[in-house]
């Protein structure tokens, strides 16, 4: 299946506002966590400034969120993982309190009480867990719960080539192909585990071949391509919604920060991040746009400056929000 | 409930199963999944009959792989659906842990109370029949210490219809927790006092109340499970002793009914607790915490005694098990010994 130009130009629009979204929280990221503001002696402290705690920024691995979720509406369910902003804004996850939960306020998805790696939306059936692997089983519950009542809904599961080894990754497969589920998993290889390359992790040299242990359809995109994503992502929806059960996807795509911010990054060369930039998915996109004339310059300011208003909006209504009151820490542990 | 309620004698499994049939007739969003749940009915019979009842799609098979169908269940259940997954011994927790204490019962909190988990995870637990230490165990404690899950431990069958009913309309995650020496299985020795009379029919039976299940005025045993039905028997000998013996169930242990232990112990003054789990950092301790923090209400007798697995894992030789494992007799005399301890008697002359 072939994108529509309105497909290409909501996947273009969807990457820059993830792009310029993840380059503005990195900026403000940083605010109060650098020397001279902090502790004498330190480099940089996780735990001040307006927005504390870890950060994992999807710069570079718009094309996995994007070339899916266009296929999705607010009935399909996304389980994402410890990097999950690309996939929110994909699913449509409202930036403003989605902000606030960063910042932990009370206006925030969760009344400040998740945080970034723990965003919950359940009227866009978007959830994500810091614990890597834990989403793949999940996902197979909700595309059961999608089956049981005989709609056709799918559920997906982002995760990273890491978790690709773990047992959750290997139960989930056989599960969801076993009871032939509409689910389709989504690995984002961006070739590092924190630290560690996939050739040291990895007993192969891509995950789609898994598929075949599980009788289950792979296959892999190579080169961060959003149409390819599209595609692939396409055939695997269109079997989940038709009753032919899973699919997994194995996404070769680029981080372009850290594993989270302040992150040093020895583990990797210099030149390694200026070269990934320069097969940059979003430019590659815009300029096949420009070609089919789907895009101009005058159109790409427009939308570039209508999405700016929209994260600064986004970021003002945090800042401006309130803490949630103590007694708040109290609540929730259960439903009443 | 119907004016005219039929009873019948039946064992906790039959209860079980069949508060779990009543609730699958009901509601469309009940499911079972675990290992052999289906035609074997369950390896200790908690879903027996109900395959052929309701089918393959509300009563489903698993693969050995408790992440993934623990992971699953929370899946459905954070979609709209109020699965029953069975974790086939508890000390199977190990397996698929993650997805129930860091997901299962943190998705709630974590989501603001967004997103909750109408989940009911069924599991067996307990020793006595010589399964050895990863067989054997309790580990309510641990679940209880975890935030996020209640943590339901009946001693009967008409209790655990009741409270099996309650938990499936539950909106949270709770670890419903049957010991496997009082369900009436007809291959393992069981204690006759958990076989009791159930009406027919739908009644539930609320979290966070405890029953005294025998009341006395000289010393509190408060328990749960089958260690219940060993202190009722205990009760008896004390009786021949002259002594008369309150025994609370706590049939929940998350929600826990504080005010039940404090005002018997108010009555008694003499506290014992009687725990098949380990004894450090669990219920009996926890316990011992809840009395300690209202001395300034309570006048005790005796100092509070602690009975439970002594902090080894369960052994396999029949007389070490049994040795660790909290017995009617070692019930009896762990609450005659608390009327030999005269210091608090001595402080109370000063």
């Amino acid at each position: 299946m072939e994108p529509t130009k309105q497909q290409l130009l909501w996947m273009y629009e969807k990457m820059v506002e993830i792009r310029r979204y993840e380059e503005t929280m990195a900026k403000v990221y940083l605010e109060g966590k650098l020397p001279p503001r902090i502790q004498k002696g330190l480099a940089f402290d996780i735990g001040a400034g307006p927005v504390p705690g870890e950060m994992h920024l999807a710069a570079g691995q718009e094309p996995v969120a994007v070339g899916t979720c266009v296929h999705l509406s607010d009935d399909d369910t996304v389980v994402g993982a410890h990097r999950p902003h690309h996939f929110a804004i994909a699913k449509g996850v409202p930036l403003n309190e989605m902000t606030a939960e960063m910042f932990g306020k009370v206006t925030g998805l969760c009344r400040g009480k998740g945080g970034h790696m723990h965003l919950f939306h359940p009227p866009t059936k978007f959830s994500c867990s810091g614990i890597v692997g834990a989403g793949l089983p999940q996902a197979c519950g909700a595309a059961l719960a999608n089956k049981k009542r005989g709609t056709d809904h799918v559920a997906l599961a982002f995760f990273g080539e890491g978790a690709a080894n773990q047992g959750a990754f290997h139960e989930a497969l056989n599960l969801a192909a076993l009871w032939k589920l509409p689910v389709i998993f989504v690995c984002e290889d961006n070739n590092y585990g924190i630290s560690v390359p996939k050739s040291q992790s990895t007993s192969v040299p891509t995950n789609d071949v898994r598929a075949a242990a599980y009788g289950m359809s792979g296959v892999l995109v190579e080169n961060n391509d959003p149409i390819g994503v599209f595609k692939a992502a396409a055939e695997a929806v269109r079997r989940a919604r038709s009753g032919e059960g899973p699919t997994l996807i194995e996404v070769q795509t680029d981080r372009y920060l850290g594993h989270f911010q302040g992150d040093a990054e020895v583990y990797r060369d210099k030149e390694e991040v200026p070269k990934l930039r320069k097969n940059d998915p979003i430019v590659r996109l815009g300029d096949a746009l420009r070609k089919e004339g789907a895009l101009d310059d005058e159109q790409d300011a427009a939308l570039g400056a209508a999405i700016d208003a929209r994260i600064k909006q986004a970021f003002d209504f945090a800042r401006e929000s309130a803490y949630p009151e103590e007694q708040e820490a109290l609540l929730h542990v259960f439903s009443e | 409930m119907n004016t005219e309620v039929n009873m019948r004698r039946l064992t906790m499994a039959q209860a079980v199963s069949e508060a779990i049939s009543l609730e699958l007739e009901r509601d469309e969003r009940v499911f079972v999944m675990g290992e052999d749940v289906g035609k074997y009915g369950g390896v200790f019979s908690a879903t027996s009959g109900l395959l052929d009842r309701y089918g393959a799609d509300r009563v489903m098979e698993t693969p050995i792989s408790e992440t993934a169908f623990m992971g699953a269940a929370l899946g459905a259940a954070a979609s709209g659906m109020r699965p029953i997954a069975e974790l086939m011994f508890i000390d199977f927790f190990g397996v698929c842990f993650d997805q129930i204490y860091n997901h299962m019962a943190k998705n709630c909190y974590m989501s603001g109370g967004g997103a909750p988990v109408p989940l009911v995870v069924t599991t067996a637990i307990g020793g006595g029949y010589n399964d050895a230490a990863q067989h054997s165990q309790c580990v309510y404690s641990t679940f209880a210490h975890m935030p996020g899950m209640k943590v339901v431990v009946p001693s009967n069958a008409y209790d655990a219809k009741g409270l099996m009913i309650e938990a499936i309309r539950d909106d949270n995650p709770v670890i419903f927790c049957f010991h496997k020496g009082i369900m009436g299985l007809s291959w393992m020795s069981y204690f006759e006092g958990s076989t009791n009379e159930v009406p027919e029919g739908i009644y539930t039976i609320p979290f966070g109340k405890a029953k005294v299940v025998r009341e006395g005025c000289d010393v509190t045993i408060v328990a749960v499970s089958q260690i219940v039905q060993k202190s009722l028997l205990a009760a008896e000998k004390l009786q021949e002793q002259g002594i008369d013996a309150e025994v609370i169930d706590l049939r929940t242990i998350v929600p826990l009914d504080r005010q039940a232990i404090l005002q018997s112990v108010d009555k008694t003054g003499r506290l014992l607790i009687v725990d098949e789990d380990y004894q450090s950092f669990g219920l009996a301790s926890e316990i011992a915490s809840l009395v300690a923090e209202n001395l300034h209400n309570l006048r005790l007798r005796a100092p509070v005694r602690r009975l439970a697995v002594p902090d080894v894992p369960i052994p396999f030789s029949r007389p070490l098990e049994q040795f660790v494992i909290p017995q009617v007799d070692d019930i009896a005399k762990a609450a005659a010994e608390l009327f030999e301890d005269q210091r608090m008697a001595v402080k109370e002359g000063v």
